[in-house]
């Protein structure tokens, strides 16, 4: 047997093994999978190629200059066959953002009030709301709005006999017809008087705070600010000389003329998005104002805070931060849902770019363009997320 | 034990009555949780409830701010008496001053914000004003220097400390504790019992929900016994930990005080 | 003026508290805007139970002929018990449709076998290892069965295949995600998010359209794979990106300590992961996995959109036939209670899971 001092000496003489260090090691293993990545990038994208070459598919982004030469059923900008893809392409994109932020306003409304309703004390109203949380989750959204498409092209009356729910709002297999104000430079002053209704609140609002924290007194803002929004605009209109010309859709041969319409395939599609994500922004905003301790509840009533107050001071600042982060993630689902619309025909950004890759092959660029806008969508609400995270953050030791 | 007022009994008895409560009864489902309760605490009088788990205690005092219904009998605070008139329920709320045993301060506010949150939006106050009232009481409570800080900055002992100079910023005529110090470290015990014993000393009228026997010893004028739902035992802290009646106060207290 | 009673437990509480009239006091009659609101619920209820239940059962016909069904108010289930073997099957040779009944059949006993927990061992893997070769072959053929070709199969099985193989496929993958994002090894960790992060980003419907359109320039020559392999690639890759997501948050869970234990037991880091981590982790992660597996078995409809016949195309197709054109309501009503059935059986087990596993053991 060595004597241990000698054993000792001679493994601390010698060097370490080159796979025995864990630095090396690191480098080693990213070494390899940046190469394997790499390799199988380069496999794939050789592969295309000559598949490229042999089906004689040029490359590149130039067919987006040429003529479109379809038809798009509606678009926010003023768009012809004979247009470039390129503005084809921007009509869908200004599509997908119009369904998207309609879709987005309404869904906020219609799952706060669900959420509201589950929480309720009234059993039957809790129950309800439970059921359509559960049944509109459930069903796949897809599923949904071809439903929705299918009440609409399928149950609904052609335009001459269309229901009138209300007086001046058709309903008919050529989707929502409904009367408008006739255009008026009068309701371009009510906005503008909307508008100064905004800065006024706004300064109201440091004007009350001002003097509460002067004098104490509580200035009834939700009041006040309700009647200059809607004062304002409305004396703007007595001002105006109270126009009252509606532009009343009417039917002419096969089809209304005047008013306006809202097609089914954009009315299908807004109401299977929002129906299907209210169910879960429901749940999210019921989880979110459950996950505040009772005891905060109880503290608030302690001081005598009256329930609004205990509302808005104590319970919505905490439930917010839990709320906003999984609500925005359901928004952006709801714009990446939105993508279905090629399945009843809305023409939006997807829709428009499949008409495209069908009539031209581009293929990768098209769904290469599809995947950017998407990811860019998603890059601005996690940058957003992660702001308001770190704002929100609550201090803890 | 020096400002022990219970040679003045008399002298008590002649201040007015801040809380009566008579014939309550309180159930929760088919479970009665209170039972036929007889109570009346006359102003600056401090009493401890003791009893073991379940016993009611805590529904008993949630039940004096509204915080609990009662279904039977009749509960008057300072004159008011508790109906269902969410006004009367409102100045009765900040009349009295509860403090719980965890704490439920407001994560998302700063110290003074906690503090001056009543004070503003309850009492209409002026906010200068509140917060020169606030730092006094956090003086008193002695964490002035965390005022900026929040409340998840705090330690359990100074938390509960807050809570206490929260209630008090309400200017209450009477202070609920339930259970102050049971979820607090053993260490932090001390630092809250030395304020409500500092409170006591101003004539602060309180009822304290808590097993802390030396804190009922030195400061309570009465010590009440509870057990299922009934208060089998009231009596001055003198008799009642020396001569107990009542054969489940003698098992409660053998087996707090070992 | 004390009250003395001979034994206070005698008094009763008052009749409006408890009971039924004490339940609909407290629950439905609360305060004057409760008491609205009750009656406004009850009135909607009035107003559409009975029309529909008029419409789904009184009125309806269930067997006759699609011309029968056009003369009636109600809804005609005769689209349904007319088409049923092709809105389930899709193409699948009517007379081997029995092979993808066992397959299904044999599916749902293993995800029934799969909630309890006691059997949560070894032997239930190999079960469904056993199992999904078998329905492999069930659904093939092979081993002298005729063949069927994949582009053959439809309907119910074809949804399930691409649910189930879906999230078994992704799992392994999700996996090795969540642990690259958590690497401490900076290239394998940017690979890993970039991953995450892009797949993440864009709808299903675009990696489906890559399946589709873009995945058979990227075979060399000569080398072509069905439709049907390359959609259920497309929902592999997509589920596993939100499986590295749920995973990652199990690992999250795993407090510090338990990696300095194994550490200082001598384990290396692949022993450490396999041996004490995942399992921890995997059993955290399991209530949102099923919530993954909802997602990806609703997601499965999506493949109505690149032309594969799954349940919903099934019953697309069945639709524009002229003879049952119109009937739309019944067939979408129907294929919404399957889904319904599925997805809440999965999402009760789920919640109910989260509160066994969260309860101390």
């Amino acid at each position: 047997m060595k004597p241990v001092s000698s054993a000792l000496q001679e493994s601390a003489g010698k060097p370490i093994p080159f796979w025995h260090n864990p630095a090396r090691r690191a480098v080693v293993y990213q070494v390899a999978a940046l190469l394997i990545t790499a390799s199988i990038g380069w496999y794939l994208f050789h592969n295309t190629v000559i598949n490229l070459q042999r089906q004689s598919i040029a490359t590149g982004f130039g067919f987006l200059e040429k003529e479109a030469s379809f038809e798009i059923g509606e678009s926010l900008i003023a768009y012809s066959a004979s247009d470039p893809y390129v503005r084809a392409l921007l009509a869908g994109l200004l599509n997908t953002i119009k369904v998207a932020a309609v879709g987005i306003a309404l869904t906020l409304v219609i799952g706060l009030i669900i959420g509201i309703c589950r929480l309720s004390t009234n059993w039957l109203v809790s129950r309800i709301a439970a059921a359509y949380i559960e049944v509109f989750q459930d069903i796949p959204v897809l599923l949904q709005l071809l439903f929705w498409y299918a009440l609409f092209y399928e149950s609904l009356p052609p335009p001459r006999m269309a229901l009138e729910p209300l007086p001046g709002v058709f309903l008919c297999n050529r989707g929502l017809i409904f009367a408008v104000p006739e255009s008026h430079p009068v309701y371009w002053a009510m906005l503008a008087g909307f508008l100064v209704g905004c800065v006024l609140v706004f300064v109201v609002r440091r004007w009350a705070r001002r003097r509460q924290e002067k004098t104490g007194e509580i200035f009834p803002m939700v009041r006040v600010s309700i009647g200059i929004l809607v004062g304002f605009p409305l004396l703007v209109w007595l001002l105006g000389g109270c126009p009252t010309g509606m532009n009343v859709p009417e039917l002419s041969g096969f089809n209304f003329t005047g008013g306006m319409s809202v097609s089914p395939e954009f009315a299908a599609l807004l109401l299977g998005l929002v129906l299907y994500t209210a169910a879960f922004v429901a749940e999210i905003v019921r989880a979110g104002i459950q996950a505040v301790n009772k005891g905060q509840t109880e503290a608030a009533m302690a001081i005598g805070l009256k329930p609004w107050q205990i509302m808005n001071l104590v319970i919505l600042p905490q439930a917010l931060r839990i709320i906003i982060p999984p609500l925005t993630s359901q928004m952006l689902n709801l714009t990446k849902n939105s993508s279905l619309a090629v399945a009843i025909g809305y023409p939006d950004f997807v829709s428009v770019t499949n008409t495209t890759i069908n009539q031209t092959g581009q293929a990768i660029e098209g769904v290469a363009m599809i995947m950017i806008v998407y990811l860019m969508m998603s890059l601005i609400t996690s940058l957003f997320m992660n702001w308001y995270n770190r704002k929100m953050a609550l201090v803890e030791r | 034990m020096a400002f022990s007022a219970r040679s003045d009994d008399q002298i008590r008895e002649a201040q007015p009555v801040m809380i009566w409560i008579e014939d309550l009864h309180k159930w929760y489902g088919e479970f009665h949780v209170l039972k036929a309760i007889h109570l009346t605490i006359h102003k600056g009088e401090r009493v401890v409830i003791c009893g073991p788990s379940g016993s009611g205690k805590s529904t008993l005092i949630r039940c004096i701010n509204r915080l609990e219904r009662h279904q039977r009998g009749k509960i008057v605070v300072d004159g008011i008496e508790l109906t269902d008139d969410i006004k009367n329920i409102e100045k009765i709320r900040a009349e009295v001053g509860m403090v719980f045993q965890h704490f439920n301060l407001f994560p998302h506010l700063t110290i003074l914000e906690n503090l001056t949150l009543g004070p503003i939006w309850v009492r209409k106050m002026p906010r200068r004003e509140a917060e020169d009232m606030a730092m006094a009481f956090l003086e008193k409570v002695h964490i002035a220097d965390q005022a900026r800080k929040f409340p998840g900055q705090l330690s359990g002992g100074q938390q509960q400390r807050v809570a206490i100079a929260r209630s008090l910023c309400m200017k209450p005529s009477v202070m609920l504790f339930d259970e102050p110090t049971s979820a607090l470290d053993p260490e932090m015990v001390k630092e809250v019992l030395d304020v409500m014993i500092e409170l006591a000393e101003e004539g602060m009228t309180m009822i304290v929900v808590s097993h802390e026997m030396g804190f009922a010893r030195s400061v309570a004028h009465r010590v009440l016994f509870m057990d299922a739902g009934q208060i089998l035992e009231a009596n001055t802290p003198d008799d009642f930990f020396t001569n107990p009646q009542h054969e489940r106060t003698k098992l409660f207290l053998s087996q707090i005080l070992h | 003026m004390t009250v003395y009673y001979e034994n206070v437990s005698d008094i009763r509480p008052p009749v409006t508290s408890t009971g039924v009239i004490g339940w609909m006091r407290e629950n439905l009659f609360n305060g004057v805007f409760n008491t609205i609101l009750t009656f406004l619920c009850l009135a909607l209820f009035v107003k559409i139970v009975p029309p529909l239940f008029r419409w789904v059962f009184i009125d309806s016909l269930w067997v006759s002929t699609s011309a029968e069904c056009r003369n009636i108010q109600g809804a005609c289930w005769s689209i349904i018990t007319a088409n049923y073997r092709f809105i389930l099957f899709g193409f699948y040779p009517y007379e081997l449709q029995w092979r993808p009944t066992i397959a299904v059949v044999l599916l749902v006993g293993l995800l029934l076998i799969s909630r309890n927990r006691r059997f949560w061992k070894k032997p239930l893997l190999y079960a469904w290892i056993v199992g999904l070769f078998t329905m492999e072959i069930l659904m093939q053929g092979g081993w002298g069965l005729r063949r069927v070709e994949s582009d053959q199969w439809g309907g119910l099985p074809l949804t399930f295949l691409l649910a189930v193989f879906g999230l078994a496929a992704a799992y392994p993958l999700g996996v090795v995600l969540a642990l690259g994002r958590r690497s401490k090894l900076a290239v394998i960790r940017v690979l890993s998010i970039v991953y995450i992060e892009t797949v993440r980003g864009v709808p299903l419907v675009s990696l489906l359209f890559m399946s589709a359109v873009v995945f058979p320039l990227f075979l060399p020559e000569g080398v072509t794979i069905n439709k049907i392999l390359r959609a259920q690639a497309a929902i592999i890759l997509f589920t596993a990106a939100y499986i590295a997501e749920v995973v990652r948050g199990g690992l999250q869970g795993i407090p510090k300590g338990q990696y300095e234990a194994a550490e200082s037991l001598g384990l290396n880091y692949v022993q450490t992961m396999r041996l004490v981590v995942l399992p921890q982790a995997l059993k955290i992660v399991i209530p949102p996995s099923v919530s993954v597996l909802i997602s990806a078995f609703k997601d499965t409809s999506l493949v109505v959109i690149i032309a594969l016949y799954d349940l919903l195309k099934t019953t697309q197709a069945t639709l524009s036939n002229p003879n049952w054109m119109g009937f739309s309501s019944e067939a979408y009503f129907f294929l919404a209670c399957i889904y319904f059935i599925c997805c809440y059986t999965m999402a009760r087990y789920s919640r109910r899971l989260e509160k066994e596993l969260g309860a101390p053991q």
